[in-house]
């Protein structure tokens, strides 16, 4: 009898724990899309978190130091999506690397970023002749070593 | 030349242990006990056999033979030593034999160690472990071989993952992780062996599994503690917990090895909870194997995942036959482990102590939840989705708060029961420093539920395990007239283990301190300076002074020099954030500067710059106590430490006066 009040309980306590896990799970749960596949959920993707990936469309980069605004926009060769955020980009950030951009998608069919992260491949790229950071900021260092 | 040797070294560790581990129950069914000198001369063999590869592939690396495809692939001739020899855990196949390694290192050491105790359990412990041992090597001579030949031999290699050569916290976090991780394979041994020896039903098992345990235990919380200090250190966003599937993978089995700890002693105490105890030893090795796969088989994208390939399927069958082989065991002698103690009082240390493995599971279990939900997603739905950070907030966040209650109540009640009158005594010094914690935190700014109730508990669950000490010297200072530091030295000496808990504890709070008030009193601020502009965030202010770089073999910086400016205008500090830009990849990776004090830390991390030096976007970002989180760990270790020191159950009569100050490492056995 005492057994089987245990056994009930904590069958109680699992299911609840089972049923809170999940609804957390439902709400939390960020998806990975990109471009294309955001624009088809139509109004379904606005205001929810996404992840949102894609390559950084060349020449679309505009980043002013001053007010720390930052606009770029992000292709997967199909559909394109502008995408706004505050703060500066991280320095590799350059036009036609994979991005993957954490934010909502506004009414105003812009991406609002929260984070930006660059995607780091495993398998390295080696900077192109003449995109080395010693080629490329060689004034920097030769002023510093004077 | 080398690779040979050390290739042929780990075929032959392969035969060894596989033929350990099959000689074990042949000389235990026929009786032949002398043969279990050649299964323990298997384990000492194989651990010479890795050993000379080990060495071996640090040769090479050290002498760049690029014609190893270990070194051909992390090794660099422009590479510093230290990155260098530390290259042999940069990578999946070296990570692997470094594994195998300390895992012959543990197996020769329980051989060494508990050789000449009677019965079976330690042959069968052994067994399990070669077994154990026999799938690494297996993954050694095949999918992660590290000593293929590389033909034709290329004159220099790329050198190691960026961000593994960034900071010397990477010679320390791996290591200990790894001593943490492949040491909970000894706890399992014994469970394993216990049931194959039917000695699962005595206690004796437990009492060798437990020290091997809380070793593991304090190097897996050293290795968190420095695996978050590195990602705080380099990669630059001002955190050390993101609750990524990497880090998580080192939470879980420290999450059941902590529930381990603390049900083993209501084993001892009140013979309750045997078959629960077993399983958390199971558990947690299957949880270090799983985060082996989730890290090692490149289904994570993250700086852990070396490359995908067919070992994540090795790793999926290994976890297959463990769960499958335990399962059956501990289902078939279920019956005969189970025990018959009962539950004291409802206001008892014990019923705690079942609350704080309900909450220590129930926090595993959404931690695991939520790591592997985006795996079943995509293979079951086929949709790409993570699981945010919120969620592990919202459903751990409170289950963390309870456990930091309980560690203030635990300690003050004791085994057995007691009255409620006099469990409200005992509890209620800490409610005071709670109270004092709790109102601090919301006079300085702390609105959120859940940290406001971290502060208090933080400040209960420290009066009350400061408080156990207090207890204690006070009685020895009184019957015996002890001086209080002696007073001390014999307290904890005369029980170390509990000691030792108490000791842990308090680090647990130190560190729950510094994560509260970092996350909760955290500021930020970002701006592009030009030379001579200050930016300041919270109080401090910083400079920037210029922009420079500079050319080292491996790499290129570029860096900005920042005054931190004090209150009346004068320098006090200079600090240098920098990119390092390394020749084989063409994205710098991120170099914050730090400026710590017992406070909390002063974060400067350079975001962008002009390349003419005109300009630097900075972020700063002032966290109050991180520094505490870092301490905090220092603190576990050395209650793990005084833990270990535990030689049988100790009265806690006060010692005789003649007892020496105990040295703090000795482990008698």
């Amino acid at each position: 009898m005492k057994r089987g009040w245990i056994i009930g309980g904590a069958a109680v306590i699992v299911a609840v724990f089972a049923w809170l896990l999940f609804g957390g799970l439902q709400k939390n749960v960020v998806f990975f899309l990109t471009p294309k596949e955001l624009l088809a959920k139509g109004t379904d993707g606005v205001g929810v978190p996404v992840r949102l990936g894609g390559q950084v469309k060349p020449g679309s980069v505009k980043w002013n130091a001053q007010t720390l605004d930052l606009r770029f926009i992000v292709t997967d060769g199909a559909r394109e999506v502008p995408v706004h955020s505050t703060g500066a980009p991280p320095q590799m950030f350059r036009d036609g690397m994979g991005v993957v951009v954490e934010g909502r998608f506004g009414t105003a069919g812009v991406f609002e970023a929260t984070g930006l992260m660059v995607k780091h491949s495993n398998e390295y790229r080696p900077p192109k002749p003449g995109e080395e950071a010693h080629e490329k900021y060689k004034t920097l260092i030769q002023q510093s070593s004077q | 030349m080398i690779d040979l040797l050390a290739h042929n070294a780990l075929l032959v560790s392969l035969a060894a242990v596989a033929f350990g581990a099959i000689l074990t129950p042949v000389t235990i069914r026929t009786g032949r006990r002398e043969w279990l000198q050649l299964v323990y001369g298997a384990v000492y063999a194989n651990f010479l056999l890795v050993s000379i590869a080990a060495v071996s592939m640090v040769v090479a690396l050290v002498t760049h033979d690029f014609s190893v495809s270990y070194v051909a692939q992390v090794g660099s001739r422009s590479t510093p030593l230290l990155f260098t020899v530390i290259s042999l855990w940069g990578a999946l196949e070296g990570s692997i034999l470094f594994w195998a390694w300390v895992l012959g290192l543990y197996s020769a050491a329980v051989v060494a160690l508990h050789r000449r105790r009677l019965g079976n359990l330690v042959p069968y412990a052994v067994m399990t472990l070669l077994a154990v041992a026999a799938f690494f090597a297996i993954l050694l001579v095949g999918p992660a071989d590290p000593f293929l030949p590389v033909f034709p031999v290329p004159a220099d290699g790329p050198g190691p993952n960026t961000l593994l050569q960034n900071h010397y916290l990477m010679a320390v976090h791996p290591p200990l992780l790894y001593l943490g991780y492949v040491g909970m394979s000894v706890p399992f041994a014994f469970a394993l062996g216990a049931i194959f020896s039917n000695e699962a039903a005595s206690n004796d098992w437990s009492i060798l599994s437990r020290r091997w345990m809380l070793t593991s235990w304090g190097f897996l919380s050293a290795a968190i503690i420095a695996g978050m200090w590195w990602s705080y250190e380099v990669l630059g966003w001002g955190g050390y917990w993101a609750w990524d599937p990497v880090e998580n993978a080192s939470f879980l089995p420290w999450l059941t090895a902590t529930a381990y700890l603390h049900s083993v002693m209501v084993q001892e105490r009140r013979n309750m909870l045997r078959l629960w105890t077993l399983n958390l030893c199971v558990a947690t090795f299957v949880l270090t194997i799983l985060g082996t796969f989730l890290t090692r088989s490149g289904i994570l994208s993250s700086v852990h995942a070396f490359t995908t390939g067919a070992i994540g399927y090795y790793f999926l069958a290994f976890i297959a036959i463990v769960l499958v082989t335990t399962l059956m065991l501990v289902a078939g002698n279920s019956e005969r482990i189970q025990t018959k103690g009962k539950l004291g009082g409802a206001a008892s240390r014990e019923t705690v102590f079942l609350l704080n493995n309900l909450f220590l599971t129930a926090v595993m279990l959404t931690v695991l939840v939520g790591t592997l939900y985006p795996l079943v997603a995509e293979a079951v739905r086929g949709v790409k989705v993570s699981v945010g950070v919120p969620f592990f907030n919202r459903m751990a966040l409170p289950a963390m708060v309870s456990l930091l209650f309980l560690m203030g109540v635990g300690p003050a009640l004791p085994w057995g029961s007691t009255t409620w009158a006099d469990a409200r005594k005992r509890l209620y010094p800490p409610g005071i420093a709670a109270m004092i914690l709790g109102a601090i935190a919301v006079i300085a700014g702390a609105r959120s539920v859940y940290a406001i109730l971290a502060f208090a508990f933080v400040g209960y669950a420290a009066m009350s395990n400061v408080r156990e000490f207090w207890i204690g010297m006070r009685a020895r200072h009184r019957a015996h007239g002890e001086s209080w530091p002696t007073a001390l030295v014999r307290l904890v000496a005369g029980n170390r283990r509990r000691y030792g808990g108490y000791v842990a504890h308090i680090g647990v709070l130190l560190i729950a301190l510094g994560i509260t008030a970092s996350s909760t009193f955290r500021s930020e601020r970002e701006a592009t300076l030009t030379p001579g502009q200050t930016l300041t965030v919270a109080g401090h202010t910083v400079r920037l002074k210029n922009l420079w770089g500079r050319e080292e073999p491996q790499r290129s910086v570029i860096g900005a020099t920042m005054d931190v400016v004090g209150k009346n205008g004068a320098i006090i500090g200079t600090m240098e954030p920098r990119m390092n830009y390394y020749r084989v990849s063409d994205q710098p990776v991120p170099t914050p500067a730090v400026r710590s004090s017992i406070t909390g830390d002063l974060y400067v991390n350079l975001m962008a710059f002009e390349s003419s030096g005109a300009n630097a976007t900075v972020k700063v970002i002032v966290e109050p106590f991180v520094p505490w989180i870092w301490f905090g760990g220092l603190v576990i270790v050395i209650g793990a430490i005084i833990g270990l020191g535990y030689g049988g159950r100790s009265a806690t009569a006060p010692a005789p006066a003649t007892n020496p100050a105990p040295s703090i490492a000795s482990a008698d056995s």
